[in-house]
């Protein structure tokens, strides 16, 4: 039996010691937000936080989760969605299927508190999640927009589309 | 066409719905699997109710509007599409629409009332849109006429908007909330007599809305079928044999009889086993560490370079299928001032959705019911009721959205019939869950068939082309779908994009001499539809060739387009509209060069220019990118512009990686092997949206064609070398 802190809670969970924390997450506890993609930490789909740093979980055993350690997935993130990085992911309408999103708002969320106004470069070396529906150039706008950055978040935006009649 | 006399159905509110909703869908994490709370479920039923217009339009006394969906949502925004076009012509007000889909049962049952619920093709928005429109439109008359009943009043003297009817004279008003009940028992008007709204006032469709499903994407209360648990559910994971067309012999329960999860190890079909377990990844656990015995068959000592040569006699072969034969190419080739000839190579691309393939399926009491994300809902149902035996009167598919779809999860329900076939195996009334894991999906995907083409033009000497030939080989679809269907290896689909008939994928040059050729050229790979299909191929090499024909003829790329476009307007003017927004002949920055390219599918016009760069070491950086499209209307600017950029990612993807063949299977099996487009591969995309309003084209898949080119065609003008085979390679690496 192990003690995870996960959003705030305790859960005790009955999981071998090897099970992934992804999977003891979404199986053991039922948070599906965090999603499966490939399970060897390349897709970034299964990302949460552990003590506040964006971690791939589908490679990290529940045996490596201390008792005292902190996990935030996405549900966890705010109440009624209402983190600065959420209400960005909104205005823009950044979502296409969303499957990615989770974890693309969660490294978002990783990199601004570690970098509060990121260039395009940060933002092109931190956020290494896959989007296969192709929503890069929203999830650049939403985070100089989640930054307060509107001058970087208009470059990125500009002509976006233009209806020719 | 419509029922008007049944009260609006509870539709997501079925019982097996509401146990989905409510036992995985409780936020928090408090519920351990599968607790199952009746009480609350039946509380959900009262959430639901509105008067039921007509099989589209449900209108509850709050004013809420809901509009029900038949196509399937992958991403690429039909949902919305097909919301704005209803509530176009139903004047209702934007901000009271929601949703709801139609599951494929309740389309049987109501003898297709929804029509056709496939969604591929990129047909989700142009082959709905007048049905959608008239039920919006006869809606909106039966509203009104409710109204004037109420008043009696001449229905002719009253005016709607934003679900407000006004009798201007009497200064009455009312809504739709409160007439809906009325409006529903009314006699529907014959809605092929109903005149449609003229596009070009549209209100709704046509302008920059968010979209109608984007605010559970970003709490992580959203469900895909991957996500679901029900009452009593297992879990199963499986492995199919690494070799196409391989079997399985024998596996050895045994060991992993003592393995946590009261794991249990099923043979599924012939070449495929299955651990079902309580959770998912104690499942997957025990399948690693089942002794699985194969026999990969002769299949196994296939290596990709005998795919490649296969295909590679193909291009010089004497028998083939001739589609377009017109002029007398033979001869203008041989009297041509110049001869450009080049051969292209296009490789096995998987789909790669982000949410892997999974079903899950439960069978119980004559019933069987499939929670699935699929592109062909009524496909899932056909193949749940084949596979159990069940009639498909007792069958039900609960569609879920999709975590990626790209054609992969359309015509080939693979993963329902698998489901199908473990809950045969299991106590009746015993959900399973199955769920591919990564590995799986890679390596049995219906992968983007491989081909190869040799194109040959003669140029005069002012470098004008005389004569064109096209010749591909590579693999067939519809030969590895249906055998049957293909006679003597003509298959016009292998063409696309180069037919002479106008309308869906129509060859834009018209050189005087033209022949188009198809060797059909079959392998032990399977495969299908991917996001424009062969569109893909045929877009990369045929203006990688015009590319290559310009630059021998010494002329502007666009320029040398455009003599060949005379006869073609809307091709002409797609390229035009991307030439003129990307500032084509204008400088550029120090290193930047730049590619165009045009092609026709899926009834829409496209255009691209990509700006880019080629550093000493190969690093291939793309920085921008402006895409033209006409397709004909459009309905959601929004959506088109995303889609747009998601054809940009997807297209670059091919450029990174391949599945390639070694001993009969797939060797990159995972994204270590197998990259995809990123956030630094990402150019700055720019949507040029030029509708003519005089056609329906599609959105979703006729970018790819002229992405992969048009950056081709850059790195050709950045290095003098063209690039004819994918993914890029001879030291040139996307970065």
């Amino acid at each position: 039996m192990a003690k995870l802190n996960v959003n705030g809670k305790v859960h005790e969970v009955q999981a071998e010691a090897d099970t992934p924390l992804l999977w003891v997450i979404r199986e053991h506890i039922g948070l599906t937000g965090t999603k499966f993609g490939c399970g060897i930490a390349q897709c970034g789909a299964c990302s949460v936080h552990l003590n506040g740093k964006v971690v791939r979980s589908c490679v990290i055993p529940l045996m490596a989760v201390k008792e005292g350690d902190k996990i935030t997935t996405i549900e966890g993130l705010s109440t009624d969605a209402t983190h600065a990085v959420q209400k960005a992911w909104k205005q823009i309408d950044v979502p296409q299927c969303g499957y990615c999103q989770s974890g693309q708002i969660m490294a978002a969320v990783a990199l601004l508190a570690k970098t509060p106004k990121p260039t395009n470069a940060q933002i092109d070396a931190s956020m290494t999640n896959i989007c296969r529906c192709g929503t890069y150039q929203r999830i650049r706008a939403a985070i100089h927009t989640a930054a307060g950055n509107s001058v970087a978040a208009a470059e990125v935006m500009a002509n976006e589309h233009t209806v020719v009649i | 066409m419509n029922d008007m006399t049944k009260p609006a159905l509870p539709l997501l509110e079925s019982v097996a719905r509401r146990d989905f909703l409510l036992t995985s869908g409780v936020v928090g994490g408090g519920l351990a699997l599968g607790m199952y709370l009746p009480e609350l479920a039946l509380a959900a039923d009262s959430v639901s109710g509105g008067a039921e217009i007509n099989a589209w339009v449900v209108i509850r006394p709050d004013e809420s509007c809901v509009i029900r969906i038949a196509r399937s949502e992958m991403g690429q925004g039909t949902l919305t599409g097909l919301a704005q076009l209803v509530a176009e012509e139903l004047d209702c007000d934007w901000k009271n629409v929601k949703t709801e889909h139609i599951n494929p049962g309740q389309n049987f049952s109501r003898k297709r009332v929804w029509g056709d619920m496939s969604t591929g093709g990129s047909r989700g928005i142009r082959t709905s849109q007048d049905y959608v429109r008239r039920a919006g439109a006869a809606a909106r008359m039966m509203l009104l006429q409710a109204a004037a009943d109420q008043w009696k009043v001449p229905v002719g003297e009253l005016s709607v908007d934003k679900g407000v009817i006004k009798h201007a004279a009497s200064s009455q008003s009312t809504t739709y909330g409160a007439v809906a009940e009325a409006a529903s028992k009314l006699t529907p008007p014959d809605e092929k007599a109903l005149k449609l709204r003229d596009p070009r006032q549209w209100k709704i469709a046509g302008k920059p809305v968010k979209r109608l499903d984007t605010d559970d994407k970003l709490d992580g209360s959203k469900k895909f079928a991957v996500d679901m648990v029900l009452p009593g559910m297992l879990c199963a994971a499986i492995h199919q044999c690494p070799v196409f067309g391989g079997k399985l012999v024998s596996f050895d329960e045994s060991k992993i009889a003592s393995l946590p999860g009261k794991p249990k190890a099923l043979r599924v079909d012939e070449s495929t086993v299955a651990v079902v377990a309580d959770t998912w990844w104690r499942a997957k656990k025990a399948l690693d560490a089942l002794p699985v015995v194969w026999d990969e068959g002769p299949n196994a000592k296939v290596s990709q370079a005998d795919i490649i040569a296969h295909l590679t006699e193909g291009l010089g072969a004497k028998e083939v299928y001739v589609n377009i034969n017109e002029g007398d190419v033979t001869k203008a080739l041989s009297q041509a001032h110049k001869k450009v000839e080049a051969s292209y190579t296009s490789p096995f691309i998987p789909h790669v959705c982000m949410e892997p393939m999974n079903a899950t399926v439960r069978l119980s009491d004559g019933k069987a019911e499939a929670w699935v994300g699929t592109q062909n809902a009524e496909g899932s149902m056909a193949t749940l009721s084949q596979t159990s035996g069940i009639p498909l009167a007792n069958c039900e598919v609960y569609k879920m959205d999709l975590g990626g779809g790209f054609g992969r999860r359309g015509g080939t329900q693979d993963f329902v019939k698998q489901a199908t076939l473990i809950a045969k195996q299991l106590p009746p009334g015993t959900p399973v869950k199955l769920l591919w894991s990564r590995e799986e999906d890679l390596s049995h995907d219906f992968y983007r068939p491989i081909a190869r083409a040799k194109l040959t033009a003669g140029l005069d000497a002012k470098g004008h082309m005389t004569a064109l030939n096209i010749r591909v080989s590579g693999q067939s679809i519809n030969a590895w779908v249906n055998p049957a269907a293909v006679k003597d290896g003509e298959d016009e689909r292998q063409l696309q994009g180069f037919w002479k008939a106008p309308g869906d994928a129509q060859l834009g040059y018209s050189p005087a001499n033209l022949r188009s050729e198809y060797a059909m050229r079959n392998t032990h790979v399977p495969v299908g539809p991917w996001r424009g299909v062969n569109t893909n191929q045929n877009g990369y090499f045929l203006e990688c060739f015009m590319e290559e024909a310009a630059h021998a003829a010494g002329k502007d790329s666009v320029e040398f387009r455009r003599a060949l476009l005379q006869e073609h307007p809307k091709h002409l003017a797609i390229l035009n509209a991307a030439a003129d927004k990307a500032g084509w002949g204008k400088p550029l920055p120090a290193g930047r060069h730049r590619g165009v390219a045009q092609f026709m599918g899926y009834g829409s016009y496209s255009a691209a220019v990509a700006e880019v760069s080629v550093s000493a070491k190969g690093e291939v950086k793309v920085h921008r990118m402006v895409l033209a499209t006409n397709c004909g209307h459009a309905v959601s600017v929004e959506q088109i512009s995303t889609q747009v950029q998601g054809g940009v990612s997807m297209g670059l993807s091919v450029l990174l990686a391949q599945s390639s063949v070694a001993k009969g299977r797939i060797q990159e099996t995972n994204f270590n092997k197998l990259p995809i487009t990123r956030m630094v591969n990402m150019p700055h995309v720019e949507t040029v949206i030029a509708p003519t309003f005089d056609f329906w084209g599609g959105v979703g898949e006729p970018t790819i064609c002229v992405v992969v080119p048009s950056v081709l065609n850059a790195i050709f003008a950045a290095t003098g070398k063209p690039v004819r085979s994918l993914p890029l390679s001879n030291g040139l690496k996307l970065v």
